[in-house]
């Protein structure tokens, strides 16, 4: 599974990218060069969403079923949501500094996702600040979902109905929407795709690590390391 | 100017354009290879562990 989605992000990155930077025009709508940010911004943005999502899924499952794995998948997301959440600002600094001749601004789109940044930053404190695994699992899983309420806001910041309610700097992105080029919004997707392939792989490999780290002591990772030790 | 130094420099915006791709390859990459690294010190932990079991059973 890992090398599969390892290839299937190296394929479709290398294809998106080839695609969004000699395959499409030079200038988006107003915008010059600097617009080709777009292909890793819009991407690692929606991860950082969408990882959130998941991981809050797999929190509230852990806490209604009491399944251990379903805490250690959210535990092995949280990182990598960070990170995307963390490239969506910085590549939005790089941009907004091109565009809008700022690196920051506490425009709403940008104030939320920061706050996204620091609930998964407080999600991982929490859950390593608490010896015991069972609540720190717990605790975190709470905070996942009470930090939830986040994602729609950073949705709706530029996303409003009303417009004239939406007092952002951020431009508004509705798919397909605009004048922009579809060979810019194929990459776009395209590149979108590889960092799921790639959040697919991170996550497998984390997920793999922490099932070893808690279940030592079990009977089967046991088993399972002898064989290992046996087709070295 | 040759094509390849005419596309980094990408109409003088190549600072902004490289510094958002450079910092997301870091980011990735660096996560992969901590992992990986994790990996290997959990098996390698799981090994010695092992070892200790069977030399107990052993005595």
């Amino acid at each position: 599974m890992i090398p599969f989605f390892g290839w299937l992000t190296a394929i479709l990155a290398i294809g998106g990218l080839y695609w969004g930077f000699f395959e499409t025009p030079d200038t988006l709508s107003d915008q010059k060069q600097y617009y080709r940010i777009i292909y890793i911004h819009v991407g690692a943005a929606w991860m950082s969403m969408w990882l959130y999502i998941m991981m809050a899924a797999w929190a509230l499952a852990g806490l209604v079923f009491q399944t251990r794995l379903s805490f250690m998948i959210a535990s092995a997301i949280a990182p990598t949501g960070a990170i995307a959440t963390f490239l969506a600002l910085w590549t939005g600094a790089f941009w907004g500094k091109t565009s809008w001749g700022t690196w920051w601004d506490w425009d709403p789109r940008m104030t939320s996702e920061l706050i996204l940044l620091f609930l998964y930053m407080g999600y991982m404190a929490l859950q390593s600040a608490i010896d015991d695994p069972r609540r720190a699992d717990r605790a975190a899983a709470l905070l996942a979902l009470v930090g939830l309420v986040c994602v729609p806001i950073i949705f709706w910041s530029i996303n409003c109905p009303n417009p004239n309610e939406c007092a952002a700097l951020h431009q508004t992105s509705k798919p397909g929407g605009g004048n922009m080029d579809p060979n810019i919004l194929i990459a776009m997707l395209v590149v979108a795709l590889a960092f799921w392939m790639y959040a697919f792989v991170a996550i497998l490999m984390r997920v793999r690590n922490i099932i070893l780290e808690r279940e030592r002591h079990t009977t089967w990772v046991n088993e399972l390391n002898k064989l290992l030790e046996e087709n070295k | 100017m040759s094509a390849i130094s005419e596309f980094f420099h990408a109409g003088g915006y190549g600072f902004y354009i490289w510094g958002s791709y450079g910092m997301a390859i870091l980011l990735m990459a660096g996560e992969l290879i901590a992992v990986k690294q994790q990996y290997r010190t959990i098996l390698k932990r799981l090994s010695r562990m092992a070892r200790i079991n069977a030399a107990e059973e052993d005595e």
